[in-house]
């Protein structure tokens, strides 16, 4: 289980700076228990397939070489036309005995499979509900003590090894919950509630994304879902809970004036002020997400400004509006967003 | 009955007979050029503009649905390369997010519901009549109805793209995303709107269709004699008839969801967003064979033409495409697997999706097998049969494997599917239409189209394609989500997405030069025989282009490959008026003379009707007052296209 952190941790660095990271979001991620099913079923496919489309080269290719030779064709010159050749009759019967078999094979291998995962799904240890949102991702991490339920927004952590599942909602349009590298997607419909299972098997950093159109800003709808030793994760989950903390620096305390008594906290939350809003992203741990806007820019000082200052220009059309800040409160606002770890 | 209604049925009897006396039937008596007149002053167009928009002859109307269709193709085909030019590297700049949507929604709708169906229908418009050896196709004056409610609502959605209310919801326009609250304004409407005016001509087509194929084929061309091609555009004309209503609904729905607040799709009002998903899809999916099947009866066409031999296994392949035709309606639940509908059904559809590779591959092997036993002959057409094979396979192989649940459920919504479905209506539909217009070309125009242009236009398409599209798999499966207007760099889809992008360059300069090589040839190529490639098929009976009235005299069917089996001179029925617009009509199985049928005059109420209709359409997107008040002139039109008349024309029995 612990094999593949040396790997994340290398591949950590290379995300936050946005550099060439194959697989991070791959369907060939083989992350985790569906993701590894899914490949081994693509490649038993892809082996049929190929050799049925050889079949069909070959015998295109031997009818085109093969009319060099015959001059006794049944064509319409010599009379023959409306002769057919046993041969091919023969053919016709095998050939359709050979697509029947190929594909009951893989209609057979396709449902053990899709079989395998269903069991899969019945014995999940940890239970999070996903509320998709026009165009950013809310997830909360259930439990049966309501202290411990945690909110986060476009990032998720993931024990490895532990079988999760993963109820899905949606706040306006249909959206598809993606992680390539761990497995299938599963569509976040409004006015249903759906649910997909994960047990993931490598610890890594992966990307998730939007797969059914959604709108103006389906590109830019993405999360990320870090895969960790269960130990971290539940160290992980503690310091989730822990509201933000009051900031000490004076830049910082103005900033947190302006978050929690102006426009900012109409939309959003952050544990342990007075902000509480659930419209947008819960804001208490910010600064420890990877990306700002759900994938729209790596996180840093100077993208929370050019956020904050002008989230329509970074990603039109989302729905937090343009606020205009005079500089000094921008300032004051990205010093505070900064502390929230 | 008193005596003085005995005389008056008396002197009705006689003015018939002197009536009957004075009509001029074509027959040994009535020949050669004096026929020719006399049914050229019958048959063709009025003159002036009026005679050019009231014209009912299948020829004209075909025509302009193949080029109007073409110009479609060429839009659609522009948007793609704009789509391509910011997809060409990560965080591109070309366009931006909203107008990258409306992008590929007006592609999807143009290629769909203005390109591909309408141009096989107008293909099916022009050349079935000529094929079953008639002389109108059934309902002409629909026909016309049918070509003008195409271009209005091709127009609408152009015009509003022009004017930037193009819509941007997708091409599949999923509810609640469509719905009035996730799409204020008028795009969605226009989109909704877009398929009304194109189900109602596509209803209407098919109409034309099926009564054409049904009851105008010559004397004895039975069911089992019939061309491949006619049955294929029996069954999808079919399936537009089952396969539209459920469009209809649901576009109907939505439209009175957005119009005067209904709550079909609305799920806090116990709607259901899902309910748009299996409407559309039932009618999407066979969609897709409604535009492949004309393009295996092309197949079956230039695969005849060239090889020299009937198309193999007769039976099978007609079979094949009615099972297809079937099978077609039981998938739709395929493009919904991520939706968490119950799993038994899911192995339901996964079960039916595979099983149309069972027809579909037959059919392949038929047209290697008439290959094998014939003498292929490679000019242009037939090598688009070759592409056709190469890269149709692939797309019905890759079908299969998303027809599987966990394959289905990575794969679907990404790039694969881009790839996928661009394998199937590019090489699968695409491809064989290239092939069967530089095949018909010379019927159409009388001329033949250049040769080596062709050839390297092909080769250009060919392999252009496959550079476009290839790597389109590859893109899906590094997980690059469909309709997205950027991705990030670093996850290794900048290769495959330049790639696509000069492909698709490629493929624009393989169209361009198939455009220029019809519009030269139009004017300056060789002249073409009645029959320039030996084909053996009726529309090849007649000259190049054919008369308004098609053929002289009706000719009879003795074989599938009646020109090939008639040496010299076709035997032909006579009798039919030459004064008047007559055609003969024959039984639905046999094909035995059954009536001779009076063909509508031209008439403009077709096109006024067709206005008032979109009149009506249009003005309905902005308030329900267009209804009531748009059906009135709607009605009229209809009315004064409806009237009768003169009660004298009557379908006369034939006299055996």
């Amino acid at each position: 289980m612990m094999r593949g952190s040396g790997k994340a941790a290398a591949s950590l660095p290379l995300l936050l700076c946005g550099c060439s990271i194959q697989h991070y979001q791959s369907t060939f991620g083989n992350a985790a228990e569906e993701a590894r099913q899914f490949n081994t079923l693509f490649v038993i496919f892809l082996i049929v397939c190929a050799v049925m489309y050889a079949f069909v080269i070959a015998f295109l290719i031997g009818s085109i070489v093969r009319r060099r030779r015959a001059s006794e064709a049944n064509v319409f010159e010599t009379g023959r036309h409306h002769a057919t050749n046993p041969a091919m009759q023969t053919g016709l019967m095998v050939w359709g005995g050979v697509i029947g078999t190929g594909l009951i094979a893989l209609a057979i291998a396709s449902f053990f499979a899709d079989r395998s995962m269903a069991q899969a799904a019945a014995h999940e240890k940890l239970s999070i509900t996903v509320t998709a949102n026009q165009w950013w991702w809310d997830f909360q991490y259930n439990s049966a003590d309501v202290s411990k339920t945690l909110r986060t927004s476009n990032e998720i952590h993931l024990p490895v090894g532990v079988p999760v599942r993963i109820i899905l909602h949606s706040n306006d349009v249909i959206h598809s919950f993606w992680v390539p590298s761990l497995a299938g997607k599963q569509d976040l419909i409004p006015g249903r509630e759906n649910d997909i299972s994960i047990t993931p098997t490598k610890v890594g950093l992966y990307r998730g994304q939007c797969a059914e159109y959604c709108g103006t800003q389906h590109a830019n709808m993405a999360f990320v879902v870090q895969v960790e030793p269960y130990a971290d994760f539940i160290k992980w989950w503690e310091q989730g809970l822990a509201p933000a903390r009051a900031p000490n620096a004076v830049l910082a305390k103005a900033g947190y004036q302006y978050v929690t008594t102006r426009e900012c906290a109409m939309c959003h939350a952050i544990a342990g002020t007075t902000a509480s809003a659930t419209v947008g992203p819960d804001l208490t741990h910010f600064a420890s997400n990877r990306s700002i806007a759900a994938g729209t820019l790596p996180m840093n000082q100077a993208n929370i400004r050019r956020w904050v200052d002008d989230p329509q220009g970074v990603k039109p059309g989302t729905k937090m509006p343009k606020v205009p800040l005079a500089p000094n409160d921008l300032k004051a606002v990205v010093a505070y967003l900064e502390t929230l770890k | 009955m008193n005596p003085e209604e005995l005389e008056d049925l008396r002197e009705e009897n006689e003015r018939l007979e002197a009536e009957r006396a004075r009509i001029a039937r074509d027959g040994h008596h009535l020949n050669g050029a004096e026929l020719h007149a006399r049914l050229d002053r019958t048959w063709r167009r009025q003159p002036g503009l009026i005679g050019w928009l009231a014209t009912v002859d299948h020829k004209e109307i075909g025509r302009r649905y193949i080029v109007t269709a073409l110009i479609f193709l060429a839009l659609g085909g522009v948007l793609s390369l704009i789509m391509r030019l910011q997809l060409a590297r990560p965080d591109g700049h070309v366009v931006g997010a909203a107008r990258y949507n409306e992008l590929f929604t007006m592609h999807g709708s143009t290629m769909m519901f203005l390109f591909a169906v309408p141009i096989m229908e107008g293909v099916a418009v022009y050349i079935i009549p000529l094929m079953v050896g008639t002389r109108s196709t059934a309902f002409p004056r629909l026909n016309s109805y049918s070509y003008y409610m195409y271009l209005f609502g091709g127009l609408m959605l152009w015009v509003a793209f022009a004017f930037n209310i193009a819509p941007d919801i997708g091409w599949f326009a999923y509810t609640p995303l469509s719905g009035p609250q996730f799409s204020p304004g008028k795009r969605a409407d226009i989109w909704a709107q877009m398929i009304t005016f194109t189900e109602v001509s596509a209803l209407a087509a098919a109409v034309v269709l099926v009564c054409t194929i049904l009851k105008a084929r010559a004397p004895g061309m039975t069911l089992s004699r019939m061309p491949l091609f006619a049955w294929a555009m029996l069954v999808v004309a079919l399936m537009i008839i089952f396969a539209m209503p459920s469009i209809a609904l649901c576009s109907g729905m939505l439209i009175s969801d957005r119009l005067v607040g209904t709550q079909f799709y609305n799920h806090y009002e116990h709607g259901d967003a899902l309910l748009w998903q299996h409407l559309f899809w039932f009618f999407g999916h066979p969609e897709v064979y409604i535009i492949f099947l004309p393009a295996t009866g092309f197949v079956s066409v230039i695969t005849e033409a060239f090889c020299r031999r009937p198309i193999f296994a007769y039976p099978v392949v007609v079979l094949a495409i009615i099972s297809t035709g079937i099978l077609a309606f039981g998938l739709w639940v395929h493009h919904m697997f991520a939706t968490g509908l119950p799993r038994v059904g899911y192995s339901f559809y996964t079960a039916a999706s595979m099983t149309v590779a069972i027809p579909t591959g037959l059919q392949i092997f038929c047209w290697l097998a008439t290959m094998w036993d014939g003498r292929p002959r490679f000019q242009v057409p037939m090598l688009y049969v070759v592409g056709f094979i190469v890269t149709f396979v692939i797309g019905g192989l890759s079908g299969v494997i998303i027809a599987a649940v966990p394959l289905d459920l990575q794969l679907h919504d990404t790039y694969f599917i881009v790839a996928h479905f661009h394998y199937v209506l590019i090489g699968g539909a695409v491809f064989p239409l290239l092939g069967i217009l530089t095949y018909w070309f010379p019927k159409i125009t009388g001329r033949m189209m250049s040769e080596t242009l062709g050839k390297i236009g092909f080769w250009i398409l060919f392999l252009g394609f496959q550079l476009t599209f290839f790597p389109m798999h590859f893109a899906g499966l590094l997980g690059m989500p469909r309709r997205v207007y950027t991705y990030p760099a670093g996850m290794g889809l900048e290769l495959p997405n330049l790639l696509s992008t000069i492909g698709a360059f490629a493929v624009a300069t393989a169209v361009l030069l198939f455009v220029i090589n019809g519009v030269v040839s139009y004017f300056r190529g060789a002249l073409a025989t009645d029959n320039p490639w030996d084909a053996s098929s009726l529309e090849w009976a007649t000259s190049s282009p054919p008369p308004s009235y098609n053929f002289e005299h009706i000719p009879v069917v003795a074989s599938r490959t009646p020109l090939w089996d008639e040496k010299g001179d076709l035997p032909v029925v006579t009798g039919l008026r030459v004064d008047d617009k007559e055609t003969l009509l024959t039984t639905v199985v046999a094909a035995i003379p059954d009536v001779r049928e009076p063909v509508p005059e031209a008439s403009i109420w077709p096109f006024v009707a067709a206005c008032a209709t979109g009149v009506f359409f249009v003005s309905s997107i902005f308030s329900p007052w267009a209804v009531p008040f748009g059906g009135i002139p709607t009605a009229i039109a209809m009315a004064a296209w409806f009237w009768p008349s003169s009660l004298k024309r009557t379908a006369e029995p034939v006299i055996a």
